[in-house]
């Protein structure tokens, strides 16, 4: 707000909270049409686009309702523009057919989630970490996807950009898993000057158009894309289909098709992985968190430091694909994995899984509504070191 | 138009006569003898052709359902989207790129049922769309489920002992939420159906045509009424052209009298034209119009190329 | 140091905490984070805005124990005084606000910054009665980077007026300061 730069990208140091960082971010990484419908806490993402897009050549659409925001996403991007929405709990489950239309159509497009308190409409203006699982699962049927989280405005920026990123090199949605509280805690953010900023390049397929097959992949398992009104005359169906994108309806071609997309997720899990580690050298106990509930373990971490445990901390800013490797690294070497989560063990039964056994795992549930009380942690932590 | 034009590439009586813009790969086609939807993509190929727009700019869009499936057989840029959300996507694509010339064509249920929110609400912004919908009174793709458009009376699975329901009047409620282009054919009127889907595609604006179509194998069976051949019969004996009709005399009732013809042909601003105008009004030199999609031929690999 | 601002949503209580979180962390070389609750209602219900300004990196961002505490209604009062520090700093719109005996070392000051704000033609401008009377008295900030922070938090037009409002509360908390000592 200090700087007025003449470019779109809001460069310089702002006082931001995380739902308008998000907002910066998806302009730094040069989206440029959005479609959404309010929603609580989400909404104002949608309103400081609203108000940007007009003056830097962006377009906003506010859709009927949330089944429709989604589709004009995926419209959108085939239509060659990077776009977004925004949305929290109910619209969330509203989009979940067309995540899985985006996911089969293999549609580069971020949803941004600013979870709140669920079931139902359940606590519209308070926290909640409990779209986790709905994140992965939500939509019918196999997939992968990817999420990140975030901890701080200042990542709502630069993981927003990253989400960008990330979905046109993998072609797939990305869900942004913001939460009430770091959209509406406003902290310093430093934009980059726009050069500086690493936004990735649409896959465009450059060959004859002609000879163009939506679904033929590159050796990474991820095919280019093309853009609707370039005659390629492409067929796209969220149908299963073959390399030439049409429906195939056979088990054969279910089994090349789903396997490509979920292969082409889970064969990158490193590249796509992004996790803090913080003293898990010699640590006893580790704790697993992410979002605002990594916020809030620092001070439980910080206190049973002071109390002489060896206390380490595995912040995970890739919730989806799921860091397995590192929780079955830590799972051999800990005593107890300890993670906070503002629900009743979603991520958890992820740590659960992949530590298989070879440590000790432990939740810190939370209903929702507020973030734990550090104590609850720091008892978990104490318990965990026994 | 001239018949031969429409010959295929060999020009002989044995290849479609459109089979340049049919996926011929994907023949035969899943649709049943003497159903109405083959002639409504006839119709809308002549239509393209005769229009001039760039084969290119056009972009059809599907739901689900039988007519779904007609997005998979034209040779254009084609999207099969989900049930219902045809017209969002196609809200989408022709908002991020104004450039395409987006065609809807999808069925009953499709349209006016599951995604009756998002007609009325493209209709009421006069998106400039074409929404082609094939009504054939039911849900035929699932077997013959009744449909927010099955006349009283009528059976169908789900009502064997007889539809009760008031169905819509669909050009009475597009027309109503601002739709400014309006029609109502049935598949027996190829040349009227024609001219008006060629005036839809020309049309600025959201364009909306309805084509009564038989469904032999499943609506027309229960209800006792023939083959599509004995409903083409029907449309010709019960069919009332009344252009510029008001749009509210428009029910149709159970093997009734049907209102074709074009019902309603205004000019208002599009909702491009309406956000342009009204940033213009209040930004002035301070908007900045849409930039468009991205451009395939120019890599952008940092965030500050465009604009 | 952490800094509870609260009272009735329209008030401008957010908009108190982020002009004193974008002074210290923009201008002033610090950490701030701003977190903040209100009902669902944007007018009316209680609202409050929690600050924590540190020196070092905030990895925690909720308050703990306030230092300094500003209320601006009797509700917010009731709720947030018990939670203040023993020795801590209490501010209070003296118009709105029917204090209890002060607690402990507790350091209460009282401004009239709603009628004030009147005064200058708008009640609206009583927060920056407030942001002015805060930082003269608590120094949370220096008031140049407070100054520095103002543009672009309200309407240009409406820019002189605010900081008109803001020196007239620092005026006033300075010398409340001085009567104190």
């Amino acid at each position: 707000m200090n700087q007025r730069p003449r470019g779109p990208v809001l460069t310089g140091a702002h006082y931001l909270d995380g739902d308008h960082a998000c907002a910066e971010g998806a302009i730094a990484a040069g989206c440029r049409f959005i479609a959404g419908y309010p929603i609580t806490p989400s909404t104002e993402v949608a309103e400081r686009l609203a108000e940007r897009f007009p003056r830097i050549g962006g377009t906003f659409i506010q859709m009927e309702d949330e089944l429709a925001s989604i589709a004009a996403v995926l419209g959108a991007a085939w239509g060659g523009a990077r776009a977004m929405t925004v949305t929290s709990g109910p619209g969330f489950s509203l989009m979940m057919e067309n995540i899985g239309l985006g996911v089969m159509t293999e549609t580069p497009c971020v949803v941004v989630n600013v979870q709140r308190g669920g079931p139902s409409t359940g606590l519209p203006t308070l926290t909640g970490q409990q779209d986790m699982m709905q994140a992965r699962w939500g939509s019918h049927g196999d997939y992968e996807i990817i999420a990140l989280s975030p901890s701080s405005p200042q990542e709502c920026f630069d993981l927003t950009v990253t989400c960008f990123n990330l979905s046109e090199k993998y072609r797939v949605p990305v869900m942004f898993m913001m939460d009430e509280c770091v959209g509406h805690m406003t902290e310093k953010v430093v934009i980059p000057e726009a050069d500086t900023i690493d936004v990735w390049p649409r896959r465009w397929y450059r060959g004859p158009r002609d000879k163009y097959l939506p679904y033929a992949p590159d050796k990474d398992g991820v095919p280019p894309m093309i853009r609707a009104g370039d005659d390629h005359r492409v067929h796209i169906t969220g149908l299963t289909h073959d390399a030439r994108g049409y429906p195939i309806i056979n088990a054969e071609c279910q089994q090349i098709c789903v396997s490509r997309l979920t292969d082409k997720i889970r064969d990158n899990a490193d590249d796509l992985v992004m996790v803090k580690e913080e003293q898990l050298r010699g640590a006893d106990v580790v704790v697993v968190a992410y979002g605002i509930s990594a916020r809030v373990a620092t001070k439980a971490i910080t206190d049973a430091r002071k109390k002489g445990i060896k206390v380490g901390f595995l912040r995970l800013i890739t919730v989806w694909p799921f860091p397995e490797k590192k929780i079955r690294d830590l799972a051999g070497k800990v005593g107890c994995l300890v993670m906070p989560e503002i629900n009743l063990g979603q991520m958890y039964r992820e740590v659960e899984r992949a530590a298989a056994g070879k440590c000790r795992t432990m939740l810190v549930p939370h209903c929702g509504g507020w973030v734990h009380d550090p104590e609850d942690i720091l008892k978990a932590i104490i318990e965990g070191a026994k | 138009m001239n018949p031969n034009q429409l010959l295929g590439k060999r020009g002989t009586a044995d290849a479609h006569p459109m089979e340049d813009f049919l996926r011929m790969d994907r023949m035969p086609h899943i649709w049943c003898s003497t159903c109405g939807l083959g002639t409504c993509l006839t119709a809308f190929i002549a239509a393209a052709q005769e229009s001039a727009i760039p084969r290119e700019d056009i972009v059809v869009v599907s739901g689900i359902g039988c007519t779904g499936r007609a997005a998979g057989y034209l040779k254009y840029d084609s999207f099969h989207t989900t049930h219902g959300r045809a017209i969002p996507y196609a809200t989408g694509l022709k908002v991020a790129n104004p450039r395409l010339k987006v065609c809807i064509i999808s069925g009953d249920g499709d349209l006016v049922s599951i995604g009756g929110n998002h007609l009325i609400h493209a209709a009421r912004r006069n998106m400039d769309l074409t929404v082609i919908c094939v009504n054939n009174f039911n849900y035929a793709m699932t077997g013959g489920q009744a449909a927010p458009t099955t006349p009283q009376t009528a059976i169908a699975t789900t009502t064997p002992y007889g539809a009760f329901e008031r169905p819509f009047n669909i050009p009475f409620l597009v027309d109503s939420c601002g739709a400014t282009y309006v029609a109502r054919w049935t598949a027996l009127h190829v040349r009227q159906l024609t001219i008006a889907i060629k005036e839809a595609l020309l049309h600025r604006g959201f364009s909306f045509i309805e084509v009564i179509s038989p469904c032999p194998t499943v609506y027309a069976r229960r209800n006792r009424l023939g083959t599509g051949l004995d409903l083409m019969k029907f449309y010709h004996d019960h069919s009332i052209t009344k252009n510029f009709a008001s749009t509210r005399e428009c029910d149709i009732k159970f093997q009734q009298d049907i209102v074709v013809g074009k019902f309603v042909q205004r000019e208002e601003p599009t909702y491009l034209d309406a956000m342009d105008a009204q940033m213009k009004k209040t930004l002035g030199a301070k908007f900045v119009p849409y930039v468009g999609p991205m451009d395939p031929n120019s890599e952008r690999t940092k965030s500050d190329a465009r604009t | 140091m952490e800094i509870k601002v609260s009272g009735f949503g329209g008030q401008g209580i957010i908009r108190i905490g982020m002009i004193l979180g974008k002074a210290a962390a923009l201008n002033d070389n610090k950490s701030a984070t701003l977190t903040q609750s209100f009902g669902p209602e944007a007018r009316g219900g209680a609202c409050s805005a929690q600050l924590v300004v540190s020196d070092a990196e905030i990895l925690y961002p909720y308050l703990t124990v306030p230092d300094i505490l500003i209320a601006m209604s009797q509700e917010a009062y009731e709720k947030f005084e018990p939670e203040l520090k023993e020795d801590g700093i209490l501010l209070i719109e003296e118009d709105l606000v029917k204090p209890h005996p002060v607690r402990g070392h507790i350091r209460q000051y009282a401004i009239a910054a709603t009628r004030i704000a009147e005064k200058l033609g708008n009640r609206l401008y009583a927060n920056f009665v407030m942001i002015g009377f805060i930082v003269a008295i608590t120094k949370v900030v220096p008031k140049q980077a407070l100054l520095d922070a103002v543009p672009g938090t309200v309407p240009d037009r409406l820019l002189q007026k605010n900081i008109d409002a803001l020196e007239q509360g620092f005026v006033l908390g300075e010398q409340k300061l001085a009567e104190a000592k």
